[in-house]
């Protein structure tokens, strides 16, 4: 029997039975719908988080002090002098800007509105290094990092928290714990990223936070190092200066750096691996699902393999072969989780879809992604369901002796 | 080839049934000659059911030699002998065993789909039911036919890959005397007209009585043969 008849007459039996072929078919829809919402959400979660990554800034490396994967005896901080040395042009070519960066906690007022937020004293350069856009007034300039100003730029999250509003706030006056700060500018809003609120945050002058805000023992002290390089072949180059500056600089023992240097590419890859584990969690769970489908076809394929055994047993009397009558089951099974697969697709597509406007009703910039690998992998995952439960029946059909199946009541 | 279209030599078959050891053949020996008719008879537990499994193929002897149609049967595995009964055995039940939801004409279909020649399939599947005298039922489902409709359109299905035996298993047990007549003769005459050895196992003595030759069984061993 060749194919093309196997699969005319699955398609007539499983359309004589329609109530049944369609519950068990819904098994697979559910199983394979829910992974393919899945690994789109994940996707979706994934293409997210990188592009808020990348939109920290261009070509950007991170410096932290501190060995982030061993234990270091007496690290030293990072210190506005690192951050003088690793801008010399001629030891570190690859460098363009670098932006120190000192970083803590403050409760800030107006009026009688309080709230906590992040403040970061920062150097002119930030701006650039970090690609902010200023909606109203201007940026922290070189004259209020001399003067020690107390200017202070406002992120939108704060500036919706103490006065209900976003414009029309240069000039006025905010308390940062207890200090009166005049309002400079205004930061256009970034958006949530992967490290909360980009908005959530206030910008003072470095020297400011440094005297009157952020008190160190260490004055020198700076919280972390932005290097923007100047272009993005040249990452790689510019980590390997930066290291060697800061090694010689702090004299570190071989292997034993007290400090650690990030690219956008490390926190990309980083996030990467935690929603790729998120996406194969989610999808596992799912797979369970479709797992349960599974077994309902190879239940369903057991009874009518039961029910059919005189059927059975008749076409071994015509002269079936062993494996004409596994190929007729298993064209059955294969092609309930076919169907259930292609439909499945359809809903999955659709609640992915539907998890999108959800998210975009919402202001997140949130878009799940349906890929030609997650459908091709639904597809053959499903059939590979339906082949391996269906084996079992399939087998045992084709196992069956003639004159006991003909006999069979 | 030989004129013996079936050479059944001590056929012996043993169930055991936990620790029961069931004798069904003890030792039968049958010549059948090609273009025959003939009527396997026996009471119930004769071995006459195991007897006509093994010459129709559907079964294996547990000793003892078989050949049909010129090829030694009694050692070939599963796959082989289907083939076998594909080729050169055709069956009728007494409960028809058609397939409820196909035509006709897709009934007698079925054995050469088996077969691996499918080309002329409908053509051949018309005539055979042409040769049981039921052209005009062609597209019609088994539950609308009448039992003696149904019975030939499953004779029909024994005949469409022209085989060299049609074994009937009780072939008017389901029907009234009148649409059994026409069964048999409908037997008998495609026995005349295709000389097709036709052996029908039966325990009604006026069935037998249409046939030349009468092989009566009793405790696993011919008792009659004539």
């Amino acid at each position: 029997m060749n194919l093309w008849q196997a699969f005319i007459e699955a398609l007539e039996s499983l359309s004589s039975n329609k109530l049944r072929s369609g519950l068990t078919i819904l098994g697979i829809v559910i199983g394979v719908g829910a992974v393919i919402a899945m690994l789109a959400v994940g996707q979706g979660a994934q293409n997210t988080i990188t592009g808020s990554i990348s939109g920290i800034g261009t070509n950007l490396l991170f410096v932290f002090p501190g060995n982030f994967n061993e234990e270091i005896r007496n690290p030293k901080p990072l210190t506005l002098r690192d951050a003088e040395a690793v801008n010399d042009p001629f030891v570190a070519p690859s460098v363009a800007a670098v932006a120190p960066v000192i970083q803590g906690n403050v409760m800030v007022s107006y009026g009688g509105d309080q709230t906590n937020t992040q403040v970061a004293g920062v150097t002119p350069i930030y701006q650039q290094v970090r690609n902010y856009d200023v909606t109203e007034g201007t940026f922290i300039e070189e004259q209020h990092s001399l003067g020690r100003a107390s200017v202070v730029m406002l992120g939108v999250d704060v500036a919706d928290r103490l006065f209900g509003r976003r414009e029309g706030l240069v000039g006025e006056t905010i308390r940062i714990e207890g200090q009166p700060f005049r309002v400079l500018g205004i930061l256009a809003p970034k958006g949530g990223g992967s490290f909360g609120s980009e908005d959530d945050i206030i910008l003072v002058p470095f020297s400011t936070a440094q005297a009157r805000l952020i008190r160190r023992s260490n004055r020198e002290r700076i919280d972390l190092l932005l290097v923007q390089v100047i272009d993005a072949e040249s990452v790689k180059q510019a980590s390997e200066e930066v290291s060697d500056i800061l090694r010689s600089r702090h004299r570190t023992a071989l292997g034993a750096d007290d400090f650690t240097v990030f690219s956008q590419e490390d926190f990309v890859n980083t996030a990467r691996t935690i929603t790729g584990v998120l996406t194969i969690f989610l999808g596992g769970i799912a797979a369970i699902s479709l797992l349960v489908g599974g077994i309902g076809i190879m239940n369903i394929m057991l009874v009518s393999v039961t029910e059919r055994t005189r059927e059975i047993g008749l076409r071994k009397a015509l002269g079936a072969r062993k494996r004409d009558i596994l190929i007729q089951f298993l064209t059955e099974s294969s092609m309930l989780s076919l169907l259930g697969g292609l439909v499945g697709i359809l809903l999955g597509w659709l609640i992915a879809l539907i998890v999108g406007q959800i998210a975009a009703a919402n202001d997140t910039p949130f878009y799940p992604v349906v890929g030609l690998d997650a459908i091709l992998l639904a597809t053959l995952f499903s059939t590979a369901v339906g082949l391996f439960f269906g084996l079992y029946p399939a087998n045992r059909a084709a196992n069956l002796e003639p004159v006991e199946a003909l006999r069979y009541e | 080839m030989s004129d013996w279209v079936i050479e059944a030599h001590d056929l012996t078959k043993v169930y055991k049934m936990g620790d029961v050891q069931v004798n069904a053949l003890c030792g039968v020996n049958i010549l059948i000659r090609r273009g025959e008719m003939l009527s396997i008879m026996g009471p119930s537990g004769s071995g006459k059911s195991t007897l006509m499994n093994i010459l129709g193929c559907l079964d294996r002897p547990s000793s003892g030699e078989y050949i049909l149609d010129g090829e030694r049967v009694s050692k070939l595995n599963d796959d082989q002998l289907a083939s076998i009964r594909n080729r050169k055995v055709g069956f009728i039940f007494q409960s028809f065993n058609l397939l409820p939801r196909q035509t006709a004409l897709s009934n007698v279909e079925l054995p050469m789909r088996y077969a691996g020649q499918a080309r002329d399939g409908k053509k051949r599947a018309r005539q055979a039911l042409e040769a049981v005298g039921l052209s005009d039922r062609v597209t019609h489902r088994p539950m609308e036919l009448s039992g003696g409709q149904q019975q030939r359109v499953a004779i029909a299905r024994a005949l469409v890959n022209d085989p060299a035996i049609i074994m009937a298993d009780e072939p008017t047990g389901n029907l009234d005397s009148k649409s059994g007549k026409e069964i048999i003769d409908l037997l008998t005459r495609l026995n005349r007209e295709r000389q097709t050895t036709v052996i029908i196992v039966t325990h009604d003595p006026n069935i037998a009585a249409h046939t030349q030759r009468v092989i009566r069984l009793f405790d696993g061993l011919v008792e009659v043969d004539g």
